[in-house]
């Protein structure tokens, strides 16, 4: 049953995991999010569509780097750049 | 062209998601509560990386000052990219009173003991707002100081860098050795992935303790009081335009 995808699905998982725990709506609520898309296909046994969706994960991570980078930036921004702010 | 290497500063702080609350008694509550790196050091980590995967730096020395837990930011910095981190333990009770001067001190003997060319900042820390770690670090080793860079290039000895100053940029041109304090806009740094962080477990912390240096950790400032700022007061509704009037005047 060893799937050679196998350790490939398991990385993504934890490394979204990982990612999750910064979710601004709350960790709790990105893992049950998070499980819920993992196990939606778990019966999926075509490698050409696991891997289909391994990069479909890979590309949540990078917008959720994009997201969490901005979120500081705005952050930063709004704080200590007060001026650019009124004249924008 | 001359190996290089760079000193890199992080600051451990209070997540700037969190909401700050002030302690009863003095300072501001930070048990419990989530630390991150500080984002303006974040930029000047990520402007070092960057050189480095350019080749124009041969090694990232990353530096963190205070308790036991900064070492968890200096796990981070490795995972971004630095290759060895360096950790000056500073107790919580002396942590405490520990300013820019003291940290600025601590740099300037770590800088010259390491024998690095360029010391990369954050141009400020978002705890204590001080903005001048840089600056100090720069007058006690007395070298050329590039701060507030949005942009920031290194030819072979020669550095430009780009200024964010009130109403527009100014271009500077230093000679290295340098200390340069990054702005906002000068890189957008990355994340720090769950492998990058399990492979920076195998880099080194050297652990110091700041008499190793020897720097004097007495500070001469006083802290009168910590306050939370004022609430806002609720709005209110009114009645009528006349209402309106009344209050305005």
């Amino acid at each position: 049953m060893a799937n050679p995808l196998r350790g490939e699905v398991l990385n993504l998982y934890k490394n979204l995991l990982y990612l999750g725990r910064e979710y601004p709506k709350g960790a709790d609520y990105f893992r049950s999010r998070l499980k819920a898309a993992f196990l939606k296909n778990k019966d999926v046994k075509d490698p050409e569509k696991i891997k289909q969706l391994i990069s479909r994960g890979e590309f949540v991570i990078k917008e959720l780097e994009a997201l969490y980078y901005l979120r500081k930036y705005r952050a930063m921004k709004q704080r200590y750049y007060e001026d650019d702010n009124k004249n924008k | 062209m001359a190996a290089l290497r760079a000193l890199v500063g992080v600051k451990r702080v209070i997540d700037y998601a969190v909401k700050v609350r002030v302690r009863p008694g003095g300072g501001v509550v930070t048990d419990g509560v989530k630390h991150s790196m500080n984002p303006f050091c974040e930029i000047a980590l990520e402007e070092a990386v960057r050189l480095r995967e350019r080749g124009l730096l041969q090694e990232i020395v990353v530096v963190s000052c205070g308790p036991q837990q900064c070492q968890e930011t200096i796990r981070t910095a490795l995972a971004m990219g630095a290759d060895r981190g360096l950790h000056v333990e500073i107790p919580a009770p002396q942590y405490e009173s520990l300013g820019p001067f003291q940290v600025a001190k601590i740099l300037a003997a770590l800088a010259k003991k390491e024998g690095v060319s360029l010391v990369l900042l954050g141009k400020q820390a978002i705890d204590d707002d001080c903005n001048q770690t840089g600056q100090m670090t720069a007058a006690l080793l007395d070298w050329p100081q590039g701060t507030f860079a949005s942009a920031l290039t290194l030819e072979g000895e020669q550095l430009t860098v780009e200024r964010e100053v009130d109403g527009g940029l100014e271009s500077i041109r230093l000679r290295l050795p340098a200390v340069v304090t990054a702005d906002l806009r000068l890189n957008e740094p990355r994340y720090a992935t769950l492998p990058n962080i399990m492979k920076a477990k195998k880099k080194k912390i050297e652990v110091l303790k700041a008499s190793d240096l020897g720097v004097d950790l007495s500070s001469r400032l006083a802290v009168q009081c910590v306050e939370e700022p004022p609430q806002r007061q609720a709005g209110v509704k009114v009645e009528t335009v006349d209402d309106l009037v009344g209050k305005l005047k």
